[in-house]
């Protein structure tokens, strides 16, 4: 033990005597893990909160009976219960208060099924307390501090109701209001009604459903996913892997930090291993050595990764609400799975980086055996298989987009496309070179080419490095911005009308636009409807629409058969959203389905259109037949063309007419503004992202050019001795890094551009269903270029000030040490 | 080959001992058979041409090397029966090692790279180390480390390390071939008479015929044979 404990110390005194190659593990491990960990942290904070919806709403973990309406009577369940149906009541509902809407869900304590594993607390000592008058409204702490009241307190709604004291819940997720099922029917002015029955586990004989309740009931079974889990785990796949691309790009540093490191300790690993260590023991304490800065760097990178994810945590939370409408608290809680999880991939991401050299001063044999020639024929023979392997990828990547159909096998297209890359850098730049040095005139010139291939090797893997976070960073902005600019296109035409009109009910609708026709401002009413189905298992809006120009012009119609509009009109054709054509296989002219009310509705398809970000299915039909189809529905939802400056005035006074609120009433304007927001967002995390992936690449850089400076020594040295001045020097060793780092970042673009076609035909189709047109845009891609010629440059100013510096008596001494 | 006749078990008994190495296709045997032997507090003088196989022979009793054949029998030990661990017990308990490139731990101190053997071996002595440093003359340096040092103050620091165990045996690969003529007798001054006072045997290798004929025997190296 203490034998072992004292050649730990010498292994670590390397460290000390070294303190940048430390700092440089560091900073390559604590980087991996923080971004790593960073994105786990809001992954798993997202997930959470979707299991606490969904146990909240008892939703689909548990099996449950529900109406063929919206709600139904209660004598169901009483009739239930008595014919041996474990079943529990839920009544559902929305209320506002403080002008914040709430989730409000009436329980039945005493019968709630205990597998949703919620709410415990009323299930022992408070049921009284929540059942009988004035009860307890239970919410999660964010909620109460949503409508800034305190636990206690008794609120009303904003239409006059009022309702229990409020009482917090930590399991609840936010936005929700869990109160007992009587005082939710008073709330909701729904008396003796219910949403929904949530089934048990116990077993017993049970009379048929259909026997009790006839047909007004249907069971649903219960589901090991949630809704929010599978809409939004394209949204948490997109995240993990640029998780996982910024932790293989800090593992780069690692990997260049720990090689150098392990070089220079070689002599003393021989000299240990001459005065008496086993090469077990030795083994052993690399190994521990090594899993010790793992530890210390992943607690950093833990405590980095947190600060990370909750820096980013708001965004993610407004994308997720505003693409999915999925709910997620604004601080973030960490289990202690994340903390030993980001420790383990700490470790495993040291272990991984330093296989190579550990296994080298494993198997290095006591004696050193100078064989130069023998290692650059190994180098050679290593840069050989190199090509090869990036060529197996790339041909990989051709075979997987063939064959594959996944968002998985999307990524993997993309994993492989990069890894290719990167294996294939050294060997194109090592082509370069040789052109180079064949090309050369002049003894420096010569020396010049024939050194930088000299250098390649250790410079390699942070070239690399750099290689794949100006590729990611071009794919990706290229995609941010196409989508940036068809998505301004789009809005326009999917946002036609310039007022939207949700009414109460019918009533109402009918007095909104008996009104609105005596207003000369306003130039076209628009009903629309829609109805929620199911097609091939998979959720779609039918949407019903006013055959008129506001939508014959700018609907944003992908492609069209010839009089498309004038088939929607005749009641026979739809218009088909994009995911929907590309999750059925749909084609122009082909025929659709659609299951109503009244039967089967055959439709013609007449045109496929865009319909970013929804992650449902939508058809477009006529506005008369989707009446006719679906005569049950609420025809409440208009909208309005309106002169653009009355607009204003008529939402003023449509809002004091009518007292219609926001969720009832908006402008065009505000919905743009509200969409592009969502929107932007969505890509804000990713950009945030990619500008870490592109910092830890130029940090690798730094470091790798920090490292190989204290090697260069032995090389420089002769042609300071032959009459360079060191100024010189330095100028040529900037010139040097600047050329590889262009000639990389010249690589990096259509690289990028690849990933972005990649990004935007493969992977964006497969996660959201929706494709984009790519657009190029050169100056984005010479800023990329300046911004990689920049960073190599300032990863240079060190090194290069250092050789500037160096006093004669360092590089005499080089002459000195030659044997 | 000529084995040298004994009158009492030798400290160290090396016999018969080949030892071939592989380059490209060829097979060089740089040992054919070599014995010898090193009484207990005996100095000998390992000579011979380059590649005569006197750093092989040096490295395979010091257990760094393994044999194709022959025995080396140190201190009752068959060191060619011994497996790494063996080996590495032997180097750091009974055998002190002095090589031409000094081979100190760049990152320790002077103190450090002293004491280190004697650490790993459990057998630290504050006293002998103390000892050690003010007849090696480094009192002055302990807290340099190697890159500040001269090389034949390096050596005395290689020296002080390979004795600080107080081995039976101190094995010497050309201690002296990076050192000017002056340094290299006044480090060789210095070795003598420790290992006088330490009584352990020392067998060096080395080039100079001078520095060879200041040992007890000299023993040349001949094409893998002892001559």
């Amino acid at each position: 033990m203490k034998q072992g404990l004292w050649i730990l110390a010498v292994l670590l005194s390397h460290w000390r005597r070294h303190p940048t190659q430390l700092a440089t593990l560091l900073v390559g491990l604590i980087s991996a893990t923080a971004l790593w960990s960073g994105v786990q942290a809001l992954n798993q904070q997202a997930r959470t909160s979707y299991d606490r919806a969904a146990a909240v709403f008892g939703g689909t973990r548990v099996a449950m009976l529900v109406g063929r309406d919206s709600t139904f009577s209660q004598k169901l369940f009483v009739d239930l219960r008595r014919a041996g149906w474990p079943v529990s009541p839920v009544l559902e509902g929305r209320v506002r208060v403080g002008g914040r809407s709430l989730r409000l869900l009436g329980i039945e304590p005493v019968t709630f099924p205990a597998e949703t594993g919620t709410i415990p607390s009323i299930r022992t000592s408070d049921l009284q307390t929540f059942i009988v008058p004035p009860g307890e409204a239970l919410v999660a702490p964010e909620t109460l501090s949503q409508v800034g009241a305190a636990e206690g307190a008794t609120l009303r709604t904003d239409e006059g109701a009022m309702l229990p004291p409020l009482k917090v819940q930590a399991q609840l997720a936010p936005g929700v209001m869990v109160v007992d099922v009587g005082v939710a029917q008073r709330i909701l002015h729904l008396p003796g009604q219910l949403s929904r029955l949530l089934i048990g586990q116990t077993r017993g004989t049970r009379a048929p459903l259909e026997a009790i309740a006839g047909d007004k009931l249907r069971y649903v079974a219960p589901d090991a996913e949630t809704d929010l889990e599978r809409l939004t785990d394209s949204f948490h796949l997109n995240l993990s892997a640029f998780g996982l691309l910024s932790f293989l790009v800090g593992l780069f540093i690692v990997n260049s930090a720990i090689g150098l490191a392990f070089e220079q300790r070689m002599p003393m690993l021989r000299t240990l291993r001459a005065c008496g260590v086993s090469s077990r023991m030795l083994n052993g304490t690399l190994l521990a050595e090594l899993m010790m800065v793992a530890l210390v760097a992943g607690l950093i990178g833990l405590v980095c990764g947190y600060l990370i994810a909750a820096a980013l945590l708001p965004d993610v939370a407004s994308s997720l609400q505003g693409l999915y409408g999925a709910r997620i608290p604004g601080e973030l809680t960490l289990t202690p799975q994340w903390w030993a999880a980001g420790l383990a991939m700490s470790a495993v991401g040291t272990l991984a980086a330093a296989a190579t050299s550990l296994l080298k001063a494993i198997r290095a044999p006591v004696l050193a055996m100078a064989q130069p020639y023998a290692r650059q024929q190994t180098q050679q023979r290593w840069l050989g298989w190199q090509g090869l392997a990036a060529l197996a990828m790339l041909v990989a990547a051709i075979a997987v987009l063939i064959v594959g159909n996944s968002l998985i096998s999307g990524f993997a297209i993309l994993a492989a496309l990069l890894l290719g890359a990167a294996l294939a850098l050294p060997v194109l730049l090592g082509f370069v070179l040789r052109i180079g040095e064949r090309s050369a005139r002049g003894p420096l010139a010569m020396w010049f080419w024939a050194d930088s291939r000299e250098q390649l090797p250790g410079l390699s893997l942070a070239l690399m490095a750099l290689l794949l976070a100006l590729a990611v960073n071009v794919g990706v902005g290229t995609m941010v911005e196409s989508f940036s600019r068809t998505f301004a296109t789009w809005l326009d035409g999917r946002l036609a009308a310039d007022v939207y009109v949700n009414a109460r009910d019918d009533a109402q609708a009918r007095d909104i636009q008996t009104s609105l026709r005596a207003r000369p401002e306003v130039t076209a009413i628009l009903p629309s409807g829609r109805a929620e189905i199911e097609i091939g298992g998979w959720p779609v809006e039918v949407l019903g629409l006013a055959d008129h120009a506001t939508y014959r012009d700018r609907w944003p119609l992908l492609e069209s058969a010839p009089h498309a509009w004038d088939d929607v009109r005749s009641g026979r054709a739809a218009l088909v959203s994009e995911q929907l054509a590309r999750r059925l296989n749909l084609r122009l002219g082909g025929r659709l389905d659609v299951s109503t009310p009244d039967g089967a509705w055959s439709l013609n398809i007449a045109a496929i259109y865009a319909d970013y970000g929804n992650p449902k299915g939508q058809i477009v039909v006529n506005i008369d037949a989707f009446t006719s189809r679906f005569p049950n529905l609420p025809r409440t939802r208009f909208g309005l063309r309106v002169t653009p400056d009355k607009i204003a005035p008529l939402i003023d006074d449509m809002r004091k007419t009518f007292h219609l609120d926001e969720s009832r009433l908006s402008d065009q304007s505000t919905l743009k503004a509200e969409s592009t927001q969502i929107f932007n967002r969505t890509f804000t995390v990713t950009a945030a992202l990619n500008t870490f992936t592109l910092g830890v690449a130029g940090v690798a850089l730094l470091t790798s050019l920090l490292t190989l400076s204290n090697s260069r020594l032995p090389y420089l040295a002769p042609l300071w001795a032959i009459g360079l001045t060191r100024r010189q020097l330095a100028g040529i060793e900037l010139l040097k890094t600047l050329s590889i780092a262009f000639f990389t970042a010249l690589l990096a673009l259509p690289l990028g551009l690849l990933v972005a076609w990649c990004l935007i035909a493969v992977v964006n189709v497969r996660a959201f269903g929706w494709r984009l047109p790519l657009h190029v845009f050169p100056l984005h891609l010479a800023e990329l270029l300046g911004v990689a010629m920049l960073a190599s440059l300032l990863a240079m100013l060190v090194p290069v000030a250092r050789l500037i510096r160096m006093p004669p008596a360092a590089l005499i001494k080089v002459f000195a040490d030659e044997r | 080959m000529r084995v040298p006749t004994a009158s009492k078990v030798p400290l160290l008994d090396v016999r018969n001992l080949s030892k071939t190495y592989r380059s490209g296709q060829e097979r060089i045997a740089v040992l054919r058979g070599a014995c010898l032997r090193v009484e207990a507090g005996e100095s000998v003088a390992l000579t011979g041409e380059s590649g005569s196989g006197k750093s092989t022979l040096l490295h395979l009793i010091a257990g760094l090397d393994q044999a194709d054949g022959g025995s080396i029998r140190f201190d009752e030990t068959e060191v060619t029966a011994l497996a790494d661990r063996g080996r590495a017990a032997l180097r750091r308990n009974r055998l002190g090692l002095v090589f031409q490139q000094f081979n100190l731990i760049p990152s320790l101190t002077v103190a450090d790279n002293l004491a280190f053997q004697a650490r790993i071996a459990g057998r630290h002595d504050s006293r002998w180390q103390s000892d050690l440093v003010d007849r090696l003359g480094l009192g002055d340096l302990l807290k340099r480390y190697p890159e500040q040092l001269s090389g034949g103050q390096q050596q005395r620091v290689a020296i002080g390390r390979a004795l600080a165990v107080r081995p039976p045996l101190l094995l010497a690969d050309e201690p002296t071939g990076n050192l000017d003529e002056a340094t290299a007798d006044e480090v060789m001054d210095l070795a003598r008479d420790l290992i006088r006072q330490t009584g352990c045997g020392f067998l060096m290798v080395t080039h100079s015929a001078r520095i060879a004929a200041t040992l007890d025997r000299q023993i040349l190296l001949s094409a893998g044979l002892i001559a």
